[in-house]
């Protein structure tokens, strides 16, 4: 506001204001040039980008297309190719985004008021704040191995979807906590003031303005992060999920497997048809994330209708 | 206003020795004031010199400024806004502020007049409520058929007319306003000026205004703030006509600021 209004006279010195300043034909060419450089390299990087998305995509259509029908979806896998289907993978990654999502929203979204709103400006918060942004950054093998040390083996809940989900919980709550912050932290001060200079209490300013105006921004960090974990196979394995399952999970003791390790099994094995199979699945998990980001844009949009 | 007028109201807001100060660095130097009931204050001096952090000290919004540190009394009905017992919720809806940039809530024009009611409990008619404040806020007639339209719909004036209209529902005792016309064309600030002489006699109001007219206009009292002191205050005709500071005279008849 004004505080930078005033550091800034003073400061620039504009010369000798008599003299015209020259700018040569020369120099304005060359600029004008830069910009047109620049233009077509950023084309280029995302022509690169959707030739091999296209290419991919298209790749995986040709080979797995044909493998899609009503059968697909109902059977369970099985050693045979004709009669493999995703029934117990798509149960159990439906199984593992709805724990998944209700544990980590609450408490990612929660950690990430918390550490904006109300956690003291101490040394211990910046030591947690970094180590969160550390945690984002880890493989994820490596929360597959806290998933079998804590979960499956402390806490004895073997290889079942709560041990599954939790483990998941724990590889995304890092980016739904740091999203959230950064959707907190883009709400104006001046939106806080408002509030608060009407009589509001802290409790008041932060559910009822500042989580509003944040939640499409949560939102999108949520959804983006929670098909992160709908895509994830080495935690999973890690911990132990099946790969040959012939039934549905029907609570949270179950065990289980997901489409990720079903893709990763039938990748792996050596006749061709497998081969297909598994480009069939990964047209479906595709089709899934694909649901997930538009949702996050619909979202997004719908609660943004006051734009900030 | 005569000067005999103002002299029998009474006090509503009082400062006494008030310091503040942004970490090493002393922002206010030891003001006391007095500021009577009914009346508007215009604070004046050129940039830098204080007055937002002076009219932000007096409803504690300077709480949010993790650096401010406050010292000496404000004294509101008596009541020490600075003492453990105050709260500085209460203190504020009956103490609103209005700020330089209109800052309406990302809501309809309706929600963000009855958002502040509401959260303070206010439980009558909601729709009058409206109705009276955009009147008195002297917007009504502009937005009465689209009432619950993003408040973002509205124009720079407009905007800030709805921010005063929700702070006037709230029915507060004073209104503080930082530079309320700073970003708004003639017409806009002529409302509001007519506005703010409209509302005094409901309200106290302390301004803090950049324009020497306009401090002439609508003040009865005005203060003059350089670097952080109170160089001189006192009726707005004496102040503009003879004042005793010549640095007061100097900055009122724009040699420097
Ligand atoms: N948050 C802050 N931290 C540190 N210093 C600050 C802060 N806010 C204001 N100041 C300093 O305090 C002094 C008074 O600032 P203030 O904003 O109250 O001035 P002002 O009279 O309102 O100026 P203007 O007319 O430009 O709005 C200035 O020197 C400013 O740099
Ligand atoms: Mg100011």
């Amino acid at each position: 506001m004004s505080k930078t209004n005033d550091s800034l006279t003073g400061v620039i010195n504009l010369g000798n204001l008599d003299s015209k300043p020259s700018i040569d034909a020369k120099r304005k060419a060359k600029r004008k040039m830069y910009d047109k450089l620049f233009y077509r390299f950023c084309q280029g990087t995302i022509f690169f980008a959707l030739v091999t998305l296209v290419v991919l995509v298209v790749h995986i259509l040709m080979s797995g297309l044909s493998w899609i029908s009503l059968d697909f979806f109902t059977n369970f896998t099985s050693r045979f190719a004709e009669r493999a289907g995703i029934k117990a993978a798509i149960f159990g990654s439906l199984w593992v985004l709805f724990l998944t999502a209700s544990f980590a929203i609450p408490l990612g979204v929660s950690a990430a008021i918390f550490l904006e709103e109300y956690a003291p400006k101490k040394l211990w918060v910046q030591w947690v704040q970094i180590n969160i942004g550390n945690l984002a950054g880890m493989p994820s093998i490596v929360y597959g191995l806290v998933g079998l040390a804590v979960f499956v083996r402390y806490f004895n809940f073997e290889r079942s979807l709560l041990a599954g989900s939790l483990t998941l919980t724990l590889l995304i709550l890092p980016i739904i906590i740091i999203s959230s912050q950064e959707a907190i932290k883009a709400v104006p001060l001046s939106l806080r003031e408002a509030a608060y200079a009407l009589g509001a209490n802290k409790w008041q300013v932060v559910f009822l303005q500042v989580l509003p105006a944040a939640l499409p921004g949560i939102l999108t960090g949520v959804i983006l992060s929670i098909s992160r974990a709908i895509g994830e196979t080495a935690p999973l394995i890690v911990i132990g999920a099946l790969s040959f399952v012939a039934f549905t999970p029907t609570n949270i003791w179950d065990e289980f497997t997901v489409l990720p390790i079903q893709i990763y099994n039938w990748a792996s094995k050596p006749q061709a048809e497998f081969h297909e199979l598994a480009a069939a699945a990964i047209i479906i998990l595709l089709v899934l994330l694909f649901a997930m980001n538009f949702l996050a844009i619909y979202l997004r949009q719908k609660y943004q209708r006051y734009k900030l | 206003m005569s000067a005999s007028l103002s002299e029998n109201k009474e006090v509503i807001l009082e400062t006494k020795d008030l310091n503040v100060f942004y970490g090493e660095k002393q922002a206010i130097h030891s003001i006391s004031m007095q500021v009577k009931k009914g009346t508007v204050a215009a604070l004046i001096g050129p940039s830098g010199c204080g007055k937002s952090t002076f009219l932000r000290s007096l409803n504690r919004m300077n709480d949010f400024v993790a650096s401010a540190k406050v010292n000496g009394d404000v004294f509101y009905k008596g009541q020490n806004l600075y003492s453990k017992k105050a709260d500085p919720v209460e203190i504020r809806s009956q103490i609103g502020m209005v700020f330089q940039k209109p800052n309406p809530f990302p809501k309809s024009i309706y929600k963000n007049i009855i958002w502040g009611p509401k959260i303070n409990g206010f439980t009558g008619d909601m729709d009058l409520l409206v109705e009276k404040s955009l009147k008195r806020a002297a917007l009504w007639g502009e937005v009465k058929d689209r009432l619950h339209d993003s408040a973002f719909d509205l124009s720079g004036g407009q905007q800030q007319r709805l921010c005063i209209a929700r702070t006037i529902a709230m029915n507060p005792d004073v209104i503080l306003m930082d530079e309320p016309c700073s970003a708004l064309d003639p017409r806009s600030t002529q409302a509001i000026e007519d506005l703010i002489s409209e509302l005094k006699r409901r309200y106290t109001i302390i301004i803090v205004t950049h324009n020497m007219q306009q401090a002439g206009r609508i003040s009865d009292e005005t203060y003059f703030f350089h670097e952080g002191h109170l160089i001189e205050s006192g009726d707005t005709k004496m102040i503009f006509t003879k004042p005793s500071v010549q640095m007061t005279e100097d900055y009122i008849t724009g040699r420097f600021g």
